[in-house]
Order: structure tokens, then C-alpha cells, then sequence
């Protein structure tokens, strides 16, 4: 780590900028909202009630573990299938999916109604429910990101110590590689359980499979976005190529989940459904043609080779992400649960501040932990290019 | 009433109610639940009555037509069905939700982590939340279990003045609802909660049809469970059979890398 500057020594670094302090104060209004909930509980708190007991945040905390994805499906690519090109992304996705998994157990905590009980599923053994497979994969998945990360610590900060580690380091990986694959499925299963009360369009024994191949190739949406973004705040150099490939990757998966979509709907016969007009029908048209077609265009064309093109496409990815949990969670139960809930302010209040957290420790992160340097190593190991001179650390 | 039967369960008439709401007082009184304020569309009794953590069993009011097209006011208790594969059980990451030893299906507030999962997947929405509550539980019928423990009938249907609600066991009162549809050709042919879900303790006959009495016809038959262990028995699959493909051919793509001379060591 000769070559860095701020971490030539071993010393924190990390200078609080007018922009830094206005996420961590978001931070913590955030925090003491949270607060407030779990000292007044959930009906003071929030709208939800009996016809609706699940709502706005369980929309975020479906949409953030999806969107965590990124964790595993990069870890897949690089760890599984050893795809040299995309190793330099490695750290960052894991960084990146760990804090949307620490966003939606802040907000899973706040939004059980007995914080005080969180505990009890651990031990209840309850295997025929998809939420104890959810909760457990979680748990676990987190533990494993958790123990990725002491690694790039220590390689940080006690480079000799890492030997202790690193043995069962390609257990955990594997471990950690293989979890989302339980819990990404599990999210969709567990609206197996309401056949009769979710829209024909999205109740199908498919719903699982659905939920984990968008989760794995939304993941790969984000990990663009983060790229792009941090890169250039960071100024790092960036390598178009091989964001271009990775765009041509999300496309080839994205048009094998349409085409399983399609089957799907076919061999349900719910096709009619789709095209009726309907509230469900029309939402439906818009995941597919926002969230999928649209991108998968993109993604297979020459526009993917400009950096606005992949940022473009990735966009659409996220968005129809999103629109693919809203649908379930809320389009496609306003039949038979009515429309008795709109979110409190409260509920919607809480949410910036904690995703301006995440983006703090992110900042906080990449300064402190090889995460962009070993990338960058990587990187150059690959092109097989001269050794870059660290990352200049920028105040905005 | 044989002692230690978990198969109990009570047939609702729904021509035999005259909607004196006696059931639901007696429910109150019981279980000691308190009443709703009145502005909220939650009274035991009444137009705009609804399930609430206060209210484990309401009886609704329909306008309807019976089998000889004459107008008629017909009610519908509503309470927990006491599913036999219960949705709400299967789903609960908790365990907290489980059969008794009588065969009522009742909530462990100890363990209740407060998911709200069964409230959404009950095909019938019955457990409903203390919202007004910092640790709220999970509220509903609990089939007066330890009253039906102690041999005695529920005591909402230890009060019905008319003979609409009987108490028994489940097998013989569904032979009693058959002996009626066969004997008055007015019923509707069939035993609400026979084939429910799987099956529910809790029937239903009437001589209106179900779904105008507001109770869903679209329950499928397959118990919840069904559905999930669709999904569910491939886990054990995804995870070991996932496990060792991904550990085989993590070790190959790396070897494969290192004889194609871009070797390197792991991450
Ligand atoms: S009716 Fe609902 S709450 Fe009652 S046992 Fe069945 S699934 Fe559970
Ligand atoms: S709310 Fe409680 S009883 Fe209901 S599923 Fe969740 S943990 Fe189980
Ligand atoms: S069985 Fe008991 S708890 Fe259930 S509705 Fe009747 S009186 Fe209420």
C-alpha cells in the first residue's frame, strides 16, 4: 500500500465536508425518528392498519434487499466463475450491497411490531414459512459481508494478520455466494401464500425465481450506477469496456427473465389479464416496458458503449425494479385489500435519512479500506497496465 | 364430548340466525375484550361492524334473496375459521401461532415478533393487531379454548338463543349440515369450509349464497401450506446441491485461469 497517500500511514481519514454534514445529519433525524417508533409503536407512527398491516416499509425493504443484490451477483461472476474482467468491481458491490442490508434491517427492526421479540424467529425452526428462510438467510448473509469486510480491514490495517483469516475466507465466500440465492427467492415465496388474495398476474409458483433473477441482475444495474458515480467523485479512472460488458451481461439475463415472464403468463393463461386494461394490467405493462424491454434494447445496442448509455439503461433497471416490488406489494393487492392506506409522514420521513447514512459510511469506507485500490490492482493486473498512484481523496 | 379431541369444531346456520348479536356479547364478556369507540367502524354489533383486536367475532347484516326470491335480512358470524392446515401457522417465522391441545388455533404473544405476516395470508383476514400499543399482539378467536378444554361448548354457542351456532366435533357436524341440506331443499348445496383451505373446524350452511353473505368462494381447496412447500422443498437443493456446484466450480474456473497463465491468488 506504498502507493497510496492517505493511507500511508495507518490513520483514519476522513475530512467532514458542508455535504458530508448534511447526510449525517439526515442521519440522524432519521435516528431519532426511529427512536420515536419504538417507543410510541407502530400505530401512532405509521397508517397501517388491519386491511393494510404491510406497507410503505416493507416496499423499501423488499426493494433495498433486491437491489443488495449486487453483493452476491458480482461475488457469483468473479468468486464462482472467476470472470477475470469484472474482479475489480469485487469490493465495491460488497461494500455497497452490506450497507442496503444494514438500510433493510434498520427498517425490518422499526417495522415488526414487537422490536422486542426479534429474536424469537431465530430458534423457532419454523421451515414452513418463506419469511423464517428470509430472515435467517439474512442474518447469516450479513454475518458473512461482515467477515469479507474485517478481511479488508485487517488487510488494512494488520496486513501480517491476515493469514489467520484467510483460510476459511473461501468457505465464506462460497457461504455468502450461495445465501441471496435462499433469501432473494424466499422475498417472492412468501407471496405464495396469498393465492387468492394477490393479482393472477404476479401469484404464480414462479414468483420466487421471478424475485431472484431480477434481484441479480438489478444488483448488476446498481453496481453500474455506483460505478459511474463514485468513480467521477472520486476521480478514478474508469474503464468503459468493461462497464459495457457488464451492461451486455444485465441485457442477456434481463431478456431470459422476459422470455420466462412470458411463459409463465402463457401457461398460466393470464395473458388477458395483462391487456384488459385494468389497473394490475397497465402497471404490469409498465414494469415490463420500462423495467425490462426498454433496457434490454439499450443493452444489446451500440447505445451501451457511452458511458450516458450504460448510466441510461441501468437507470431503467432500478426503476423497474422498484416498479416489480410496488406491483406485488401494492398494485396487485388494492382488490382485495382495498385502498385504506397512504403512508404517514413519518413512514416516508424515516427513509431519506437512513440512505444518506449509508452513503456517508460508504464515503467513510472507500477512504479508510483498500476497496478502490485493490480494485484498481486488479484492474491493472488485468489490463496489464502500469501500477495507478491511489485515489486522490476530494472535498466537494 | 370426549375428552382431548383436537377435531372440534361448530356449525353455523345461517337460516336459523336472527342476528340478535347475543354471540359476540357473550364473546366480550368472555374473553373480556372492551368495546370500540364509536366512531370507528369497529362496533360488535351493528351496520359497519368489522373485525378488529377488540371485536374476535362480529355478525354482519345482508339484504338478500332466499331460494323462493322473497327479500330476507340474513347475518353472517365472522371469526376465525380454526383452519385445519392453518395459513396463518404455516407462514409465522416465529412459531408463535400454533394448535392447541384442544385443536384451537391460538397466538403465543412471547413469541410474536410482529411480522403481520398471518394477517395478510389468513385467507380470511381474521388475526387482526393492537395498533393502539407499543408492543402490540396479534388479536382473534382463540375458540375459547380453555372453555372447551374443561368439556364445555364455546361461549358463543353456549348463548345462541335460536340453534344457529352447535358445537361438536367436527366429523359429526358435518354429517348433521349434510342430514340438513339433504332434509330442506331451500340450502345451498354445500358445506361452507368442508374443503376450505383444506378444510376449516368452523362450517357454514345457508340457503344464500356464500359470497353474498360476503365469506370469499375463492379460497382454493389446497391448504397455504401447499403452496409453499412448492417453493420451500427446493431449498435443501439450492443450498446443498448449490453449494458443492458452486464450490466445484469455483475451484475450476480458477484453475482454468491459472493454466491459462493469468494466474493470481484468491480474494
Ligand atoms: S381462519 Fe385465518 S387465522 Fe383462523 S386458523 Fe385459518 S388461517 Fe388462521
Ligand atoms: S405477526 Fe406474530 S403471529 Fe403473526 S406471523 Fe408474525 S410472528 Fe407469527
Ligand atoms: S369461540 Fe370464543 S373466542 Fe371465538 S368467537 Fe366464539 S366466544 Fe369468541
Amino acid at each position: 500500500m506504498k502507493d497510496t497517500t492517505a493511507q500511508a500511514k495507518n490513520k483514519i481519514s476522513f475530512k467532514i465536508t458542508p455535504a458530508r454534514g448534511i447526510l449525517l445529519v439526515l442521519g440522524l433525524l432519521s435516528i431519532c425518528l426511529i427512536v420515536y417508533r419504538l417507543i410510541n409503536g407502530l400505530g401512532v407512527t405509521t397508517n397501517l392498519n388491519d386491511q393494510w398491516p404491510w406497507g410503505l416499509w416493507i416496499f423499501i425493504d423488499l426493494a433495498a434487499i433486491a437491489l443488495a443484490g449486487c453483493g452476491f451477483s458480482i461475488a457469483v461472476i468473479t468468486h464462482v466463475f472467476h470472470i477475470k474482467k469484472f474482479k475489480p468491481l469485487t469490493r465495491r458491490a460488497l461494500l455497497l450491497s452490506f450497507l442496503l442490508y444494514i438500510v433493510a434491517l434498520l427498517i425490518l427492526f422499526i417495522e415488526i411490531g414487537r422490536w422486542d421479540n426479534f429474536y424469537t424467529p431465530i430458534y423457532s425452526f419454523a421451515f414452513t414459512s418463506p419469511l423464517y428462510e428470509v430472515f435467517m438467510c439474512i442474518v447469516l448473509y450479513f454475518l458473512m459481508q461482515a467477515i469479507e469486510l474485517l478481511d479488508i480491514s485487517i488487510e488494512r490495517f494488520n496486513p501480517p494478520a491476515r493469514s489467520k483469516i484467510s483460510k476459511i475466507m473461501p468457505v465464506v465466500v462460497i457461504i455468502a455466494c450461495l445465501l441471496p440465492f435462499g433469501h432473494q427467492a424466499s422475498l417472492g415465496a412468501m407471496y405464495l401464500g396469498m393465492p387468492q388474495k394477490l393479482s393472477a398476474i404476479w401469484s404464480s409458483a414462479f414468483l420466487p425465481w421471478s424475485f431472484l433473477i431480477n434481484s441479480f441482475f438489478a444488483g448488476l444495474a446498481v453496481v453500474v450506477l455506483e460505478y459511474h458515480f463514485f468513480s467521477k467523485h472520486y476521480r478514478q479512472p474508469k474503464d468503459n469496456a468493461m462497464m459495457t460488458g457488464l451492461t451486455r451481461v444485465i441485457a442477456v439475463i434481463m431478456l431470459g427473465y422476459f422470455v420466462l415472464k412470458i411463459i409463465d403468463l402463457a401457461a398460466r393463461g393470464a395473458f388477458g389479464l395483462v391487456f384488459d386494461g385494468s389497473l394490475e394490467g397497465n402497471m404490469f405493462l409498465l414494469e415490463m416496458v420500462i423495467g425490462v424491454i426498454i433496457p434490454i434494447i439499450f443493452g444489446l445496442s451500440s447505445l451501451v458503449k457511452k458511458t450516458s448509455g450504460q448510466i441510461f439503461m441501468a437507470t431503467f433497471v432500478v426503476i423497474g425494479l422498484l416498479l416489480s416490488r410496488f406491483n406485488v406489494i401494492f398494485v396487485g393487492m388494492i382488490k382485495t385489500l382495498g385502498n385504506s392506506y397512504v403512508p404517514s409522514w413519518i413512514e416516508i420521513a424515516v427513509i431519506p435519512g437512513l440512505f444518506a447514512l449509508a452513503i456517508f459510511i460508504y464515503l467513510f469506507a472507500v477512504e479508510n479500506l483498500p476497496i478502490f485500490q485493490a480494485a484498481n490492482r486488479e484492474y491493472d493486473a488485468f489490463a496489464g497496465r502500469e501500477k495507478h498512484a491511489g485515489y486522490e481523496v476530494v472535498s466537494k | 364430548m370426549t375428552e382431548a379431541n383436537t377435531n372440534r369444531g361448530v356449525l353455523f346456520d345461517v337460516k336459523q340466525c336472527i342476528g340478535c348479536g347475543s354471540c359476540t356479547v357473550a364473546c366480550k364478556l368472555w374473553n373480556d375484550l372492551g368495546y370500540e369507540k364509536p366512531d370507528v367502524a369497529g362496533n360488535a354489533h351493528g351496520f359497519d361492524v368489522e373485525l378488529t383486536d377488540k371485536n374476535w367475532t362480529i355478525v354482519t347484516y345482508n339484504r338478500e334473496k332466499d331460494a323462493n326470491g322473497k327479500d330476507v335480512l340474513r347475518f353472517l358470524k365472522n371469526q376465525c375459521m380454526h383452519c385445519k392446515e392453518p395459513a396463518c401457522i404455516s407462514v409465522c417465522f416465529a412459531h408463535a401461532l400454533y394448535i392447541d391441545e384442544n385443536g384451537a388455533v391460538v397466538c403465543d404473544p412471547a413469541k410474536c415478533a410482529g411480522c403481520r405476516y398471518c394477517m395478510i395470508a389468513c385467507p380470511y383476514s381474521v388475526p387482526k393487531y393492537e395498533w393502539d400499543k407499543v408492543f402490540p399482539s396479534i388479536q382473534k378467536c382463540q375458540m375459547c379454548d380453555s372453555k372447551i378444554a374443561a368439556g364445555e361448548a364455546t361461549s358463543c354457542s353456549a348463548v345462541c338463543p335460536t340453534g344457529a351456532l352447535t358445537f361438536g366435533d367436527r366429523d359429526e357436524l358435518l354429517a348433521l349440515a349434510k342430514k340438513k341440506i339433504a332434509a330442506d331443499p331451500s340450502y345451498v348445496n354445500h358445506v361452507y369450509g368442508e374443503t376450505e383451505g383444506g378444510g376449516t373446524r368452523w362450517l357454514y350452511i345457508s340457503d344464500v349464497p356464500f359470497e353474498k353473505l360476503g365469506l370469499p368462494i375463492n379460497v382454493p381447496n389446497t391448504p397455504i401450506n401447499d403452496y409453499l412447500h412448492g417453493y420451500l422443498k427446493y431449498t435443501p437443493v439450492v443450498f446443498l446441491g448449490g453449494g458443492a456446484l458452486f464450490a466445484a466450480l469455483s475451484i475450476y474456473t480458477k484453475r482454468r485461469a491459472k493454466v491459462a497463465g493469468h494466474g493470481e491468488g484468491d480474494e
